[in-house]
């Protein structure tokens, strides 16, 4: 029981940091730190999403950056013709990565293990590709979002805090939900999928129905970040579609630790930090976070979230 | 006679040039627990899985209580209550022993789409899995991760699991298989009391514990049944001695 209450404190302690990071920023002038927070929190909230079915329902997608792209666009596009409410774009943003995720998901589903991780990988790189082709919407150069998405007053998100608490609060949210969603009836029936298939199928359920509704929850979930991203940035270009984006998340995922409620979070707040920390010391920096990475994956069985478990146990 | 619970109609599987199952035809009746055996290699896992709906045979039929289910998904024929344990256990090693029969339970209980509410806090889903886990004695080792447990209890927990979906017809592949004597003597006590509330076909290559248990048995060689009656007859029939009991004589004495 120590070991629980060990990775609790050390959840508890960067909860309360996110929480309070405005109050530092804004106490030490430090604006720079609000705005890669605000990153972090929207990337953190993309793993969350992509922890539901990889960590809880044992799907490896490795397209997940492609929902942060429909995301994206949908606000940069409806903002292009001049649809500047949030009300609208942020429905929309859902709603295409909700379709897509259905689409997506009934054709993948179909494949299981490595092959699942290729089709998922094949779809982001064909939505990469389409991106690249809108000409009207930049093309390869990306779309510069001029206006952010305008809630009539109820948020401001061109303030920083404001904005920053927006994303917060849907990160928590979002958390929120795969908590009750991972200890439901439905939660259940997915973990169990992802434990053994042929008992499942054996003892009533029809596997893919169940993984194909928890694909969509989780896409939908990521196509929030993705609006957020844009805004965040105030541009969107096919490169947050790439695999290798889709690739950081998995890596956020598996550094924090799979099928933990906070691991993900944890994960892109490390990951993050490394980068960009990293990137200040040298140009090389990859060279460092690679085999740093490695020995996590290694030597923490179960990522940050487990290592914190095995600490405390001592 | 009343219809069958299960009638099996030339069914027919062939991988390849072999026949695995030849125009095998059987009937179950409810409430009896009819045992198939046979030889390593006479077909009875292939068999077993076109019951179940893991292989689908070449022709002929199955029928569940007057329904056909030839073609039927597995998990259609569960919610038609047939339930099945598996030759090398099956279980969800990650749950607990109550999470793994309350999952039973839950899929023949309503919708499980249902995203918001706790499943672990649905008193109906748990009283039923202390209830079948009760059943086969493993009430006390309720909360124990299933990979924990030993093999005799997972195979124990299996058949809870089976109970859970409140099946008409139980077929358990080889119950027995790897169990030491104690165990089994365990599991043919139990199985004794199943068999009083469900019907039963049991695919196994323990003797002793087949002729203790069956109302009828069903010999298999080479994918074809050569013979089909009480334990009794089975053990006169010259057929059934030359194919099968021969090389296993020492073991019926045993028994």
């Amino acid at each position: 029981m120590k070991g629980l209450s060990v990775s609790k404190a050390v959840t508890a302690l960067m909860l309360a940091g996110l929480v309070l990071l405005p109050l530092y920023s804004y106490l030490s002038g430090n604006i720079f730190i609000l705005t890669l927070f605000t990153r972090i929190v929207i990337l953190a909230l993309a793993a969350a999403s992509l922890n539901l079915i990889m960590g809880f329902g044992g799907m490896m997608s490795f397209g997940h950056a492609a929902y942060l792209g429909i995301g994206g666009y949908s606000v940069g596009m409806l903002a292009q013709e001049g649809v500047g409410s949030g009300f609208i774009q942020f429905p929309v943003a859902l709603a295409a990565s909700a379709v897509y995720a259905l689409v997506i998901g009934a054709l993948s589903l179909r494949t299981r293990g490595v092959y699942f991780i290729m089709i998922t990988l094949a779809f982001a790189q064909m939505a990469y590709y389409v991106a690249s082709g809108l000409a009207r919407y930049g093309g390869d150069d990306g779309l510069t979002v001029y206006n952010r998405s305008d809630f009539s007053g109820l948020v401001n998100l061109s303030n920083r805090t404001q904005f920053y608490y927006l994303c917060l609060a849907c990160l928590f949210g979002v958390i929120f939900l795969v908590w009750r969603i991972v200890n439901s009836r439905f939660g259940l029936v997915v973990q169990g999928l992802r434990s053994n298939e042929q008992r499942m199928q054996a003892i009533g359920f029809p596997a893919k129905r169940y993984q194909l509704a928890c694909f969509v929850i989780s896409g939908t979930m990521c196509g929030l970040a993705g609006a957020l991203l844009a805004n965040n940035t105030d541009f969107v270009s096919p490169a947050v579609m790439y695999w290798t984006r889709s690739g950081d998340l998995m890596v956020m995922v598996i550094l924090g630790g799979m099928g933990t409620l906070f691991g993900p979070v944890m994960g892109a707040v490390v990951y993050l930090l490394l980068e960009e920390f990293l990137s200040q010391i040298t140009e090389y920096w990859a060279l460092i976070m690679g085999p740093l990475l490695l020995l996590i994956v290694l030597f923490g069985r179960g990522g940050i979230m487990g290592l914190l478990g095995r600490v405390g146990r001592g | 006679m009343a219809e069958p619970l299960l009638r099996v109609e030339k069914l027919v599987r062939r991988f390849g040039g072999i026949v695995a199952t030849d125009h095998v035809s059987l009937d179950v009746a409810a409430g009896e627990l009819h045992a198939i055996i046979g030889p390593n290699g006479a077909g009875k896992t292939t068999l077993i899985s076109q019951l179940t709906g893991h292989l689908d045979p070449h022709s002929g039929s199955v029928t569940l209580a007057g329904r056909d289910i030839t073609y039927l998904p597995a998990y259609r024929r569960c919610a038609l209550g047939l339930a099945r344990s598996f030759q090398i256990t099956s279980l969800l090693l990650d749950f607990t022993a109550a999470d793994n029969v309350a999952l039973a339970a839950q899929a023949h209980a309503g919708t499980s789409f249902r995203f918001f509410a706790n499943a672990r806090k649905e008193k109906g889903l748990r009283d039923a899995a202390h209830a079948a886990l009760d059943r086969v004695g493993l009430a006390h080792r309720a909360d124990v991760v299933a990979s924990k447990l030993s093999h005799g209890e997972r195979r124990e927990l299996e058949l809870a699991v089976a109970l859970a979906s409140k099946p008409k017809l139980l077929l358990l592949d080889e119950p027995m298989a790897g169990l030491g004597v104690t165990e089994s003597q365990r599991m043919v006590k139990l199985l004794q009391e199943l068999r009083k509330e469900v019907s039963i076909v049991l695919v196994e290559h323990d003797m002793p514990a087949v002729f203790a248990l069956a109302d009828r048995i069903s010999v298999l060689v080479y994918g074809r049944l050569i013979a089909s009656g009480d334990p009794a007859s089975i053990r006169a029939n010259e057929d059934v001695k030359r194919a099968y009991l021969g090389d296993q004589h020492v073991v019926t004495h045993h028994g």
